[in-house]
């Protein structure tokens, strides 16, 4: 359910650029509580810099972005914030393969709440069945097949209780088989009411669960609207083009 | 023009303009920013604060060691350095005033005529002036079979490879100690004799009509013939009298002995190298403790103990009447040394090779020794190729240490050279230190570029 | 068919009397060569007048050897002393040098290895250039660049150059450092010092406890080295000061060769023994440097994002992140270094400080004669030590093997 009054991102003509290049042209973008984005876009768009410019892995050179009404900026304390409400999930997992599946979960609640060990163990646990894998808290990931890290990584951010979930292409380095059980456990978080913005290309994710797609192509959004009007009736050209290529097959 | 995408639905109309960055980001600006500034300019917190003054303190005192010494160099052995003694006065031309000389009282600098007077001493040590050609003659070769190995383009590189190996170290050999050695003909002869023999039990073995142990171990016999053939034939190749002047290894020194400990060390230390890692994976129990035993032996000493136990025992190791020169001596040191280091680098190109090569050779029918020259070992070495150029550049580093039991090495001779007294000043030392330094820099420096530009060719060539 | 069980039996049986054959064949050429090689080996050295025996480890030795660690340590007197004594002088100098050089170059390395790393390229710059110099630079040459160029213009041994404000000085003939004397009550002293690091340790881990309990520990970094601090310092007092010290002593008057620092005076370090510190120390640093800057990039820039978007802070997430994982992929090659580190002491032999190969395997070799018996023993004592580390790094690589399927 989208609340509307509750704005969970506000990006203003936000630019950045690596060197000489301009990687992200005047993006503006409002995201409300509750709502669910999905970003798609030919590679080298932008779309994975646009999202981690909202955590602070990367920063904007021009324009504000605010999450939470906290605005990002230089100031490490605002980042701290933002970063233990906002949570992410890589395309390659990223699991601390030296821990073990629960050590992985309980870090952060450990050394940045300060939770005592025993609660965020039972925390972890808790989030470990929501994503369908208890049995596998004491082993390491290297043990575990490429669907289950994810699902992991993905209960790794849970433990954390942000209040908005970024997703970067998180199938795009699975095998087909395993691509099922990722997409089903955020397409669960989605009906809990998470507010989430992914970079895919499953569009049969965006249309069951997205309120809106956005476009982007050469570092600027280009058309952004309501899943089944974006896939009947596209209204820009590179549009039209970019889910030619994609559907087409 | 902005365009606001607040709405559910949006549909961008103009694009937006691609800009230039602000103004600290880009050019110099941009790059002094992110890679000096960066680190200096966050003061957002205490914990920040003290890391960029800390920084601060650091790049300013890194940078005034470095500035200083860096001038410090550059006028010692450029702008305040004495490059020619004119007159021929030797030392005194780099003395100062109160030494007798004409330099003001705070000179320290480079003396360059010294460095100047002593190259050809450097270069080939004693050896005698007049046959100074022999030598250049020898380097110009090798120079060139390397040249052509190494250029892709240029045809005929594996013959090329295979004279260097072979015919190259005759001729060297020959130009460098003058042949005519002692050769006893009779001797030889019966040694040829009994090779044929051995070469023809091997043939008639191989084709079964000796019975099937014969046949079994008919490769080893042969081999043994043709081992036995081939030494025999270079000794008589280098009892040939071509009129060159016998110039005894003891003659030898300075770059000259350099290389040839470096080349001669790195070149029998590889198949010997291969040798004992194939011996080291074999599955045949003894082959495998006898190879490890060897390699872990000559990799836990210091190479100085390897120097002094060849200079000092091969001569109470050897039969009476044969004697193995210093050089010799300390070849075979090395020789030794190398090869267990080699082991290991070579053990990890094999390490590397996936399981399912080994596998398909075997499963086409070829023998171990057929499927490890064809298909496994050309793998192995070309992924090792930066390995064993950084053992090369080791080996070549260690090469100073024979200057430890008498040979004289480049930096032996360097040494030598501060001996003489008709050059004797305070700068004297350094100044040829700094120069041998500089020449093993070079060489160092240069192969060491070379191995990570192999090393970036073979993982572009092999990513798959 | 051709593979019936007779002809597949044969095929085998003939591979493994191959392999027999092959392994009788190399036992066979070994025990020759070896018999072969000892013949020789026993003639020649009748020939020469010599024999093979350990019996000279006794006898007296009639050399002087600098002072050192080792000669203070054992007591070293010309004359008195056996070559037994000898070696153990050599095998603790050996030792002095290894330990002070990996301590040293360990601590060089690692900066260099981080400067490199740095985004700041004054520090970048300044790091590169002394790693490809050092490495690309003879070991030997090092030294006597050290040795002979540098102190070599070291003021003479009737001058000094005054070092800790003047209660040590610096000339050719050494560093000039007072000396500890230890009184009685030392012991006690040195006993408390143990006990508050093992006090530490113990702090260390109750915090942990309690930071599992209730999310929050102590704050040890800052409370241990106090700890330490104030128990020795308490108990030091409290045994009436049992440390004394004797400071080394420089006449600048009299006759001229009596001038200079006094023997027995304070505690000395011979330029040989600074010079094969200097250049080991520098040297091993360069390689350190590299293989630490390695182990850092070879951890993937994904942990640290990963790390910091759960909202871990930088100085967390190195110190559980990515020291962890570098740590696996460092010491492999680290321990070799320090291995190397120890051989390469025996360069030392080239500007004769006394350790093990310079003064057992030089020296005394040339005093007694018995090449292969003091041989081997060097170099079973650099065999021993090889071992040893490499016991424990394929212990320690065992232990920290990231699990895998």
């Amino acid at each position: 359910m989208v609340i509307e009054d509750e704005v969970m991102i506000s990006m203003q003509a936000v630019n950045k650029w690596y060197g000489d290049f301009h990687v992200l042209k005047d993006i503006n973008l409002t995201v409300n509580k509750g709502e669910r984005i999905v970003v798609c876009g030919p590679s080298g768009s932008g779309k994975s810099t646009l999202i981690r410019c909202l955590n602070r892995l990367e920063e904007h050179q021009a324009g504000t972005i605010k999450v939470q009404g906290i605005e990002i900026n230089n100031d490490l304390k605002n980042i701290d914030e933002i970063r233990r409400e906002v949570g992410m999930v890589f395309q390659h997992f990223n699991l601390f393969p030296h821990l073990t599946i629960l050590e992985n979960c309980t870090l952060a609640p450990i050394w940045v709440r300060k939770t005592p060990k025993a609660e965020a163990e039972a925390i972890a646990m808790k989030y470990l069945e929501r994503v369908k894998i208890p049995e596998q808290a004491h082993k390491y990931p290297g043990q575990l097949s490429g669907g289950q890290q994810q699902r992991v990584a993905i209960a790794r951010s849970l433990c954390m209780e942000p209040k908005l979930m970024l997703f970067d292409e998180p199938t795009s380095a699975l095998d087909p088989e395993m691509i099922k059980e990722v997409l089903d456990t955020m397409v669960s978080l989605a009906e809990d009411g998470m507010s989430m913005i992914c970079v895919t290309h499953e569009m049969g994710f965006a249309r069951k669960v997205a309120n809106r797609v956005i476009f982007m192509d050469e570092g600027q959004i280009v058309e952004q609207n309501e899943p089944e009007e974006f896939f009947q009736n596209p209204q820009s050209d590179r549009t039209k083009l970019f889910l030619s290529q994609i559907l087409g097959h | 023009m902005t365009q606001h995408s607040h709405d559910s639905v949006f549909v961008r109309t103009v694009d937006a303009e691609t800009l230039p960055p602000p103004q600290n980001q880009s050019g110099i600006r941009g790059w002094l920013w992110r890679n000096l500034f960066y680190s200096v300019m966050d003061y957002s917190s205490v914990g920040a604060s003290v890391r960029s003054l800390a920084m601060l303190f650091f790049t300013v005192l890194v940078s005034y060691v470095g500035i200083t010494q860096l001038w410090y160099l550059l006028d010692f052995v450029f702008l305040s350095a004495v490059w020619s003694d004119p007159t021929g006065i030797k030392r005194e031309a780099c003395w100062t005033v109160s030494q007798g000389g004409t330099l003001p009282d705070d000179w320290h600098a480079a003396c360059w005529p010294f460095v100047f007077a002593k190259l050809k001493f450097l270069a080939y040590g004693p050896y005698p002036m007049d046959e100074l050609w022999r030598v250049n003659v020898t380097g110009l070769l090798g120079l060139a079979g390397i040249f052509w190995l190494l250029i892709e383009a240029l045809p005929f590189r594996r013959l090329v490879g295979v004279l260097m190996l072979t015919a190259y170290p005759v001729i060297a050999l020959i130009l460098l100690t003058g042949g005519a050695s002692d050769a006893n003909y009779v001797n030889s002869g019966a040694y040829i004799l009994v090779g044929l023999a051995l070469i023809t039990v091997g043939r008639l073995g191989q084709r079964g009509l000796l019975g099937v142990l014969a046949s079994d171990f008919a490769s080893i016999i042969g081999f043994v013939g043709w081992s036995l053939i081939v030494y025999q034939v270079l000794m008589l190749i280098f009892s040939v009298d071509v009129g060159l002047e016998p110039v005894g290894t003891g003659d030898w020194g300075g770059l000259l002995i350099t290389l040839v400990v470096a080349v001669t060390g790195i070149v029998v230390s590889l198949p010997l190298g291969v040798v004992l890692a194939l011996g080291r994976r074999s599955n045949m129990p003894v082959a495998r403790l006898l190879c490890t035993i060897f390699i872990e032996f000559w990799r836990g000493v210091p190479l100085i103990s390897v120097l002094f136990m060849a200079s000092v025992m091969i001569p109470l190791f050897l039969p009476e009447g044969v004697n193995f020169d210093k050089l010799m001596r300390a070849l075979i040191g090395v020789m030794l040394f190398s090869a267990a280091y080699m082991a290991e680098v070579v053990r990890g190109g094999l390490q590397a090779i996936d399981k399912g090569q080994y596998e398909a050779a075997e499963a086409m029918g070829l023998t171990y020794w057929q499927s490890m020259r064809q298909i496994i070992l050309p793998q192995a070495l070309t992924h090792v190729i930066p390995g064993i150029v950084n053992t090369f550049i080791g080996l070549f580093k260690d090469t100073t240490l024979v200057s430890i039991i008498g040979l004289f090495d480049l930096l032996g001779a360097g040494k030598s050279a501060i001996a003489d007294a008709s050059w004797s000043s305070p700068v004297q030392a350094i100044s040829i230190y700094l120069f041998v330094a500089f020449i093993f820099f070079v060489f160092c420096f240069g192969m060491s570029r070379y191995s990570i530009f192999m090393e970036n060719k073979l993982s572009k060539s092999r990513s798959h | 068919m051709y593979f019936n069980s007779n002809n597949l039996s044969a095929l085998i049986n003939d591979a493994r009397v191959r392999n027999i054959g092959f392994q009788v064949l190399i036992i066979g050429a070994l025990v020759f060569s070896v018999w072969w090689l000892m013949d020789n080996t026993l003639t020649n050295l009748e020939n020469r007048g010599k024999s093979l025996g350990f019996g000279f480890l006794v006898q007296t030795a009639g050399f002087e050897i600098s002072d050192t660690l080792g000669t203070w340590l054992f007591d070293y007197e010309v004359g008195v002393s056996t070559y037994t004594d000898i070696y153990f002088i050599g095998i603790t100098n050996t030792l002095l040098i290894a330990v002070l050089g990996i301590f040293l170059a360990s601590i060089i390395g690692f900066t260099v290895g981080i400067m490199r790393l740095s985004n700041n390229f004054v520090l970048k710059y300044f790091a590169t250039v002394y790693v490809e110099v050092i490495r690309n630079v003879p070991l030997l040459l090092q030294l006597f660049f050290w040795y002979f160029a540098v102190l070599g213009i070291l003021p003479g041994a009737r001058s000094q150059l005054e070092v800790l404000g003047g209660l040590g000085g610096l000339n050719i003939t050494g560093l000039y450092l007072p000396a500890p004397v230890f009184q009685t009550g030392f012991g006690v002293v040195f006993f408390a010092f143990i006990a508050s690091l093992v006090l530490s340790y113990g702090i260390a881990r109750l915090s942990k406890k309690k930071q599992e309990k209730t999310g929050q520990g102590f704050n040890v970094a800052l409370i241990a080295p106090v700890l330490i601090i104030l128990i020795t310092g308490t108990t030091y007092v409290i045994m009436g000061g049992p440390l004394d010290w004797t400071f080394p002593e420089f006449k600048n008057t009299g006759p001229i060769f009596k001038r200079g620092f006094q023997s027995d005076t304070g505690m000395v370090l011979v330029p040989e023994m600074l010079a094969v510190l200097l250049a080991l120390t520098l040297y091993t640093a360069g390689f350190i440097a590299e293989i630490v800057r390695a182990g850092i990039v070879a951890v993937s820039r994904g942990q640290t994002e990963a790390s910091y978007s759960v909202g871990l802070r930088p100085g967390v997430t190195l110190r559980l992140i990515v020291i962890p994982q570098a740590m696996r992929i460092i010491i492999p090659p680290l321990t070799s270094q320090y291995l190397n580190l120890t051989k390469n002491s025996s360069l030392a032999v080239a500007i004769a400080y006394p350790e093990l190969v310079s003064i057992f395997a030089g020296t005394a070799l040339n005093q007694v004669g018995k090449e292969i018996e003091m041989i081997f023993m060097v170099m079973s004592t650099y065999l021993v030590i090889s071992l040893i580390t490499s016991f424990f790094m394929n212990w320690f690589n065992a232990r920290v093997k990231i699990v895998e399927r």
